[in-house]
């Protein structure tokens, strides 16, 4: 091999060990999400480092300084616009990474460290993509940004000082912007690059994806191939068909910029980007308190601690662990949207009948999150004692049941609301 | 290459703990000096920050101009003059106690309905319909000479409407 090749081959093995095995080479294993977040994450760097040297961010040019991006500099519109879809493809590409990790039993023993630093990422891109939705100074921006920043208000002990912190002050204005703006071009993307780095070491240490287990040959080793080409080669045709999409899609399909902020006017509807849709729906129907604190603080809990507690990962490399758990898969997912859309309906209706309003720091908080905490419970037993299921299967049948509630909420959200938030035919 | 420390005179057991946990003991200052550091920069911010009101006696109008129970918007003090049935004034603020919204006033419903999350508010500011957990804030108003004049400087939390909120002539 000629030297030069040699070297560009070392640099690759770093990430990548010398060899992988054969069988996690498999496209409809990790369906290559993980590659796709990686290749979104380059794109984002890329396009954001051109925008920054356009972008003022101080609140009377920022605005201005966006219209000067999109009509004036050559590429500039498709330049955002990739960066925009990049974003928003990355939400959902991850969400799948996540449920593809969990599907095939990846955060068992091994990867739990992993599947933490997933989380963090996870959350770290959400709070990326929130941050540069306040960037533009627009309608859309400034509100979601005050309905943000008043929901960590509503946390207790410290909400207060939370609020002002971010906020630069009690009010929305030129520190709030400074404050995003260092958030997003700096903080985030720092931080989120070493932990993508600890990310892939862990999967490499890990031995690579996870495979199937093998009862009658536990000593075989599955054989072998050497990463370059196999793996190097499939990573750059998901990669590159992935780049081609987003910049196909960047041309056709514009990013919404709203006329400039206004202080003295919600736009009508005024709603959250829609990776916070299933946030705002919570809003919609409990007390403030348990719909930005309570619940989201039991729900990352939960996510945070379920490859610690014992037996909860499915059957490695074997999508829903078995056939069994394929089924019990489907039928969480239909029953999980029928109950999901049952609930929004009726809360509407009571919602709508209420002329007065009674205590909703009990029937709007501590009334729904203990008839949540019974519910599961029972149906964990339920599923586990009388149904015979095993942990892990019950397990999952919860973070599906979790994704699937989520996703009816964003539809919801997205399509179903109108002016006011009321449901409407779209 | 031969390590020497373990040749020549290994530094004792003790002497290597203590220096471990200075060192340990050091690291954490320094996380802790740039903690502080980081959050008195911060913090400077907030001060800085805080809205100048030069002027925070706002003139509504005179008390002929507004009939009982409506609702008048006052953009220079963003905030609304709400004349109830018996002739006194309320001063609502407009900004939704639920996450910060900006409320505008529904003519036809005869409630303030917020195009967050859909909360209303009736004439007095209170709560008609979740998710607002509490009425919205009111600023205290004064009447000199017919003239209606609100003191924006605080928005007042409450509870609940009393009659004390708001002003008669
Ligand atoms: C910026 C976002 C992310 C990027 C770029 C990323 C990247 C990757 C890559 C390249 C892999 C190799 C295997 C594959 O392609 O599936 C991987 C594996 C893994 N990821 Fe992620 N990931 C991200 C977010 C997450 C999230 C949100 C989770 C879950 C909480 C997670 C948990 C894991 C775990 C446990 C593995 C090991 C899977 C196995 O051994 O089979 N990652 N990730
Ligand atoms: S901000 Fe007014 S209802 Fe949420």
């Amino acid at each position: 091999m000629p030297k030069s090749r040699r070297s560009i081959t070392d640099l690759i093995l770093h990430l990548h060990p010398p060899t992988v095995p054969e069988e996690t080479l498999r496209f409809n294993l990790s369906w290559g999400l993980g590659g796709m977040a990686v290749m979104l994450v380059g794109l984002l760097f890329f396009t954001g480092i051109l925008m920054l040297l356009v972008y003022q961010p101080s609140t009377d040019q920022a605005y201005t300084s966006i219209l000067i991006l999109t009509r004036e500099v050559p590429f500039g519109l498709w330049v955002r616009n990739i960066h925009h879809w990049s974003a928003n493809l990355l939400v959902v590409i991850s969400v799948l990474h996540l449920l593809r990790v969990a599907l095939t039993g990846a955060f068992g023993p091994g990867r739990r460290l992993n599947w933490v630093i997933g989380l963090f990422l996870l959350f770290l891109l959400l709070s990326s993509n929130f941050t540069g939705y306040l960037l533009p100074w627009d309608q859309l921006a400034y509100w979601a940004v005050t309905i943000c920043t008043s929901m960590l208000g509503y946390i207790p002990f410290c909400g207060q000082w939370l609020q002002e912190l971010f906020r630069g002050g009690a009010e929305i204005g030129p520190a709030t912007l400074a404050n995003f703006f260092v958030l997003h071009v700096a903080f985030i993307p720092g931080t989120l690059f070493i932990l993508l780095l600890w990310h892939f070491w862990l999967v490499r240490r890990a031995g690579g994806l996870v495979q199937i287990k093998k009862n009658d040959a536990p000593e075989a080793p599955s054989p072998r191939v050497s990463t370059v080409p196999n793996l190097v080669m499939r990573e750059a045709a998901v990669g590159l068909a992935l780049v081609a999409f987003v910049l196909t899609l960047a041309i056709f399909w514009n990013t919404p910029l709203l006329e400039q902020a206004n202080p003295g006017m919600s736009p009508n509807p005024a709603k959250a980007p829609w990776y916070f849709m299933g946030f705002q729906e919570l809003l919609l129907h409990l007390h403030p308190v348990f719909a930005v604190f309570v619940w989201p603080l039991l729900g990352a809990a939960a996510f945070l601690c379920v490859p610690f507690w014992r037996d909860t990962a499915l059957p490695t490399g074997v999508w829903f662990g078995s056939g069994q758990g394929r089924t019990l898969a489907a039928w969480t997912t239909a029953i999980g949207v029928v109950a999901t859309l049952t609930l929004i309906l009726i809360d509407n209706l009571l919602l709508g009948s209420a002329t007065a309003v009674t205590n909703t720091f009990v029937t709007r908080g501590l009334l729904p999150t203990g008839v949540l905490m019974v519910l599961s419970a029972g149906l964990y037993s339920w599923l586990v004692k009388k149904l015979n299921y095993s942990r892990a299967e019950t397990v999952m049948a919860g973070i599906i049941l979790v994704l699937v509630t989520l996703t009816v909420c964003t539809i919801i959200g997205v399509w179903f609301r109108g002016p006011e938030m009321h449901l409407v035919w779209p | 290459m031969v390590d020497n420390r373990n040749n020549d005179t290994p530094p004792g057991p003790n002497r290597r703990q203590f220096l471990n946990r200075l060192w340990a003991f050091f690291g954490v200052v320094a996380l802790v000096e740039f903690g502080w550091l980081g959050l008195s920069f911060l913090n400077s911010r907030k001060e800085r920050n805080k809205p100048v009101k030069t002027e925070s006696i706002v003139t509504a109008g005179a008390v002929e101009q507004f009939t009982p129970a409506t609702v008048t918007a006052v953009p220079l003090g963003q905030f609304y003059l709400a004349c109830l049935a018996d002739g006194s004034f309320l001063a609502l603020s407009r900004t939704c106690t639920h996450l910060g919204c900006s409320v505008p006033w529904d003519e036809e419903k005869n409630q303030f309905v917020c195009p967050c999350h859909g909360s209303t508010f009736n004439l007095t500011g209170e709560v008609l319909s979740a998710p607002a957990p509490r009425p919205l804030d009111y600023y205290p108003v004064r009447i000199e000479n017919g003239i209606v004049k609100v003191d924006i400087s605080t928005p007042q939390k409450r509870g609940r409407f009393e009659s004390t909120q708001a002003t008669r002539i």
